[in-house]
């Protein structure tokens, strides 16, 4: 029992850093435009598979630096050549045109790389047991994961603290017009957020790219939730994300390693199960079964509980 | 909206249009009535879908949700007449509008406390929800294999028995016409004109004394209930639903139907709804890229024609009426070929491109564009690319007079009004 929390918990904290590499860098070009990008998650998958390919060509570790920059440049492209254009449309019209892009760099995916999920494996150097825990290893990639989570958070953490350029992009995100009337350009600062943000999200895509499967559909599968835990953060919130992410992470993890149902609790408590086979179906769903459902159940009891999210302060 | 909507000859038109398409040649064949058929479903989805958003400005991800849900309770009535119930086929769809009608309630109440990006976001999650939630119910979602029935199977009804394609077809005209006018009719109400003000200034309809958050509310479960009627055409239609019909690739669908349709038009999202569709089934058939073609689309549409398809026809009907017409369809025909040459270009990279990743197996030799190629050789890339550069080189050059023409009509529509 001690074991599997142990696990759950050091597993759903890597899962959950993940999380939040990709939720603060959409968290971020979020509060600063008010675009929600719906080709964040496309990016992350640009960078497993960018990883992998560079990976095969100079290494791992030259990848681990070349492929994140490379989407940091995507991404000011798309706000400098795209975006900016469709600004002046208003909000809608800049989801719509990060929707559409998320559709086209999925099939560009698919052009470049195939329909088939990759081979992309852990590579052999970073490969080997770190420590043991209850008679099982715990592989050294994890340990590496959370390293470079950690790390690229202090790294932005002083950068935003520390340097003029990062209090400059702090006052752009509450006070824009006024940022801009003392002479600073907005619109680069803009391309700069939006690149960092999408360097994020490639960054997430290296180290999550073999811990889950680098395939065209992974942008559609990951995408959805880390929207939920910027609302169940609480929209433009970097901590809310940071405690949303760790959440979702760690409940999703418990929850596969969580072999009961409903039903089986009922059983214990000693009460018979209620008539109704629709009923007794919904019932009888194992925990591990519905563990893809609870960040979406998470978000709806956030809604009716506390609608702003756990740490939102303002309203959108 | 247009003004013309609203005359009774326009809709009798409308009818007129919707009776005689079946005997066009071309679509006078069964894959013809049944391409006609989906656009019918599409076109009362899409309806459905622009009252949210082209109407009441909420931008939903997740509107195939009450589609789907409508799709299932019709699906499973059908079931219940196959074994007996003595309900006519042509009113099976009205179970579907009935459920959709009732989740939205349930999840509208949930999802329309506010408006905007927060909302886009909620009805996404709701969608992955139900999505979710199909794969582990299968006693009502019939798990991979969907739900069937079949519409033959029961009491006939004047005696119609839905055997052919063609009588499923007038089933989804009839019911598109009565759509079409309730939604019509629902945005000449009150609350209808509630929602536009809602769309336009939310914080000046409170201020009057109304609350945005229940007119969000009402436009949010009648679009559902429509949407739940268009499931149940799709049940009758197909005889059978799965999962994917509460899915997110079709609530991305119907979006894009709407917006390129042209979401400040009532006919916009019928007009989207019969172009997509014919996309769908059309490009499918000749190119395993055409999601891309259609992402392109849509990003192009969304970039520089934010009027959409009926938003463009509106414009080019009040340039005919200038005298700058003759320099605009001049300056057109200049522009065709050098369009048709880069789309040609820039479709044959995509074409090798896509083969040689998706299909190895097929070969390095293809025929594109009646020209055979061997895409192992640098040869086509360099051919392609060229022809690309040169027809986008000329188009930048052609622009200036097509802008020149479409300004000259433009002062003339001002100096009339």
């Amino acid at each position: 029992m001690r074991e599997i929390v142990v696990f759950s918990l050091l597993n759903g904290a890597v899962y959950g850093l993940l999380l939040f590499m990709l939720s603060s860098g959409l968290t971020l070009i979020f509060s600063m435009m008010g675009v929600l990008n719906f080709a964040h998650a496309s990016v992350f998958m640009l960078g497993a598979y960018l990883s992998w390919q560079i990976s095969r060509w100079i290494g791992f570790w030259p990848a681990l630096v070349v492929a994140p920059l490379l989407c940091g440049l995507v991404g000011a492209a798309i706000e400098r050549y795209g975006l900016a254009r469709v600004h002046r449309l208003g909000h809608v019209a800049e989801i719509l045109f990060t929707f559409g892009l998320a559709y086209v760099i999925g099939e560009l995916v698919i052009m470049a790389w195939g329909r088939n999920p990759i081979e992309n494996r852990v590579p052999a150097s970073i490969d080997f047991a770190a420590f043991r825990i209850y008679g099982t290893s715990y592989p050294f990639y994890k340990v590496l994961m959370t390293m470079i989570s950690v790390g690229m958070f202090a790294f932005l953490w002083l950068a935003f603290k520390r340097t003029r350029v990062g209090l400059v992009i702090q006052a752009a995100l509450t006070h824009p017009r006024m940022v801009s009337a003392l002479g600073h350009d907005v619109p680069r600062l803009f391309v700069l957020v939006f690149a960092i943000g999408s360097a994020l999200a490639g960054l997430a895509g290296v180290i999550g790219g073999f811990a889950l499967l680098t395939e065209p559909n992974m942008a559609a599968a990951l995408g959805p939730i880390v929207f939920v835990v910027i609302v169940v953060g609480g929209l433009g919130s970097i901590p809310g994300a940071f405690i949303a992410s760790m959440l979702i992470g760690v409940v999703q993890t418990f929850a596969v390693a969580v072999d009961y149902s409903l039903a089986d609790l009922l059983r214990a408590l000693g009460m018979g199960l209620p008539p109704g086979s629709a009923l007794r179906e919904m019932l009888a769903i194992k925990l591990s079964q519905a563990a893809p459902l609870i960040p979406y159940l998470l978000l709806v009891l956030m809604l009716i509980v506390r609608p702003r999210g756990l740490m939102g302060t303002r309203d959108t | 909206m247009t003004k013309g909507a609203t005359r009774p000859a326009w809709w009798v038109g409308a009818a007129a249009l919707l009776a005689v398409l079946p005997w066009v040649p071309g679509l006078q064949s069964d894959f013809g009535r049944s391409l006609l058929s989906q656009m019918g479903i599409a076109a009362v989805f899409a309806l459905s879908y622009n009252l949210l958003l082209g109407q009441t400005g909420l931008l939903s991800f997740g509107h195939a949700v009450y589609f789907g849900l409508g799709g299932y309770a019709a699906i499973h009535l059908l079931r219940a007449v196959n074994g007996g119930w003595p309900i006519p086929v042509p009113l099976v769809p009205l179970a579907g509008a009935a459920a959709g009608l009732g989740f939205g309630i349930v999840f509208g109440a949930l999802t329309t406390r506010r408006g905007g990006t927060i909302f886009a976001l909620i009805t996404l999650g709701v969608g992955e929800l139900v999505r979710a939630a199909s794969l582990m119910l299968p006693s009502f979602f019939g798990g991979e294999e969907g739900v069937t029935a079949s519409r033959t199977e029961a009491p006939r009804w004047l005696g119609l028995d839905f055997g052919s394609q063609l009588q499923v077809y007038y089933l989804i005209a009839a019911w598109l016409f009565v759509a079409a006018i309730l939604i019509h009719a629902f945005m000449r109400t009150p609350v209808g004109r509630l929602c536009n003000a809602v769309r336009d200034n939310p914080e000046r309809v409170e201020f009057v004394g109304y609350d945005p958050r229940r007119v969000r509310f009402i436009a949010f479960s009648v679009a559902a209930a429509f949407a739940g009627l268009a499931g149940g055409l799709h049940a009758i239609n197909y005889e059978i639903v799965t999962g994917e019909a509460v899915g997110a690739t079709r609530s991305g669908a119907v979006l894009l139907m709407v917006y390129i349709g042209g979401v400040h038009h009532f006919v916009g999202a019928v007009l989207g709804a019969a172009a997509i569709t014919w996309l769908q089934v059309s490009l499918s058939d000749y190119t395993s890229a055409w999601l891309l073609y259609l992402g392109l689309i849509f990003m192009g549409m969304v970039a520089f024609v934010p009027g959409g398809l009926a938003g463009l026809a509106m414009i080019h009907l009040s340039a005919l009426r200038t005298r700058a017409v003759a320099a605009i369809a001049r300056s057109y025909l200049l522009a065709l070929p050098f369009a048709l040459a880069t789309l040609a270009g820039a479709a044959t990279l995509i074409e090798i491109a896509y083969r040689r990743s998706t299909q190895p197996e097929a070969g390095a030799l293809m025929t594109l564009f009646w020209i055979p190629m061997d895409t192992a050789k640098p040869w086509p890339w360099i051919g392609a690319a060229g022809v690309l550069a040169l027809g986008a080189a000329a188009l930048a050059r052609i622009r200036p007079r097509v802008a020149a023409a479409w300004e000259r009509a433009a002062e003339e529509i001002h100096a009339h009004a």
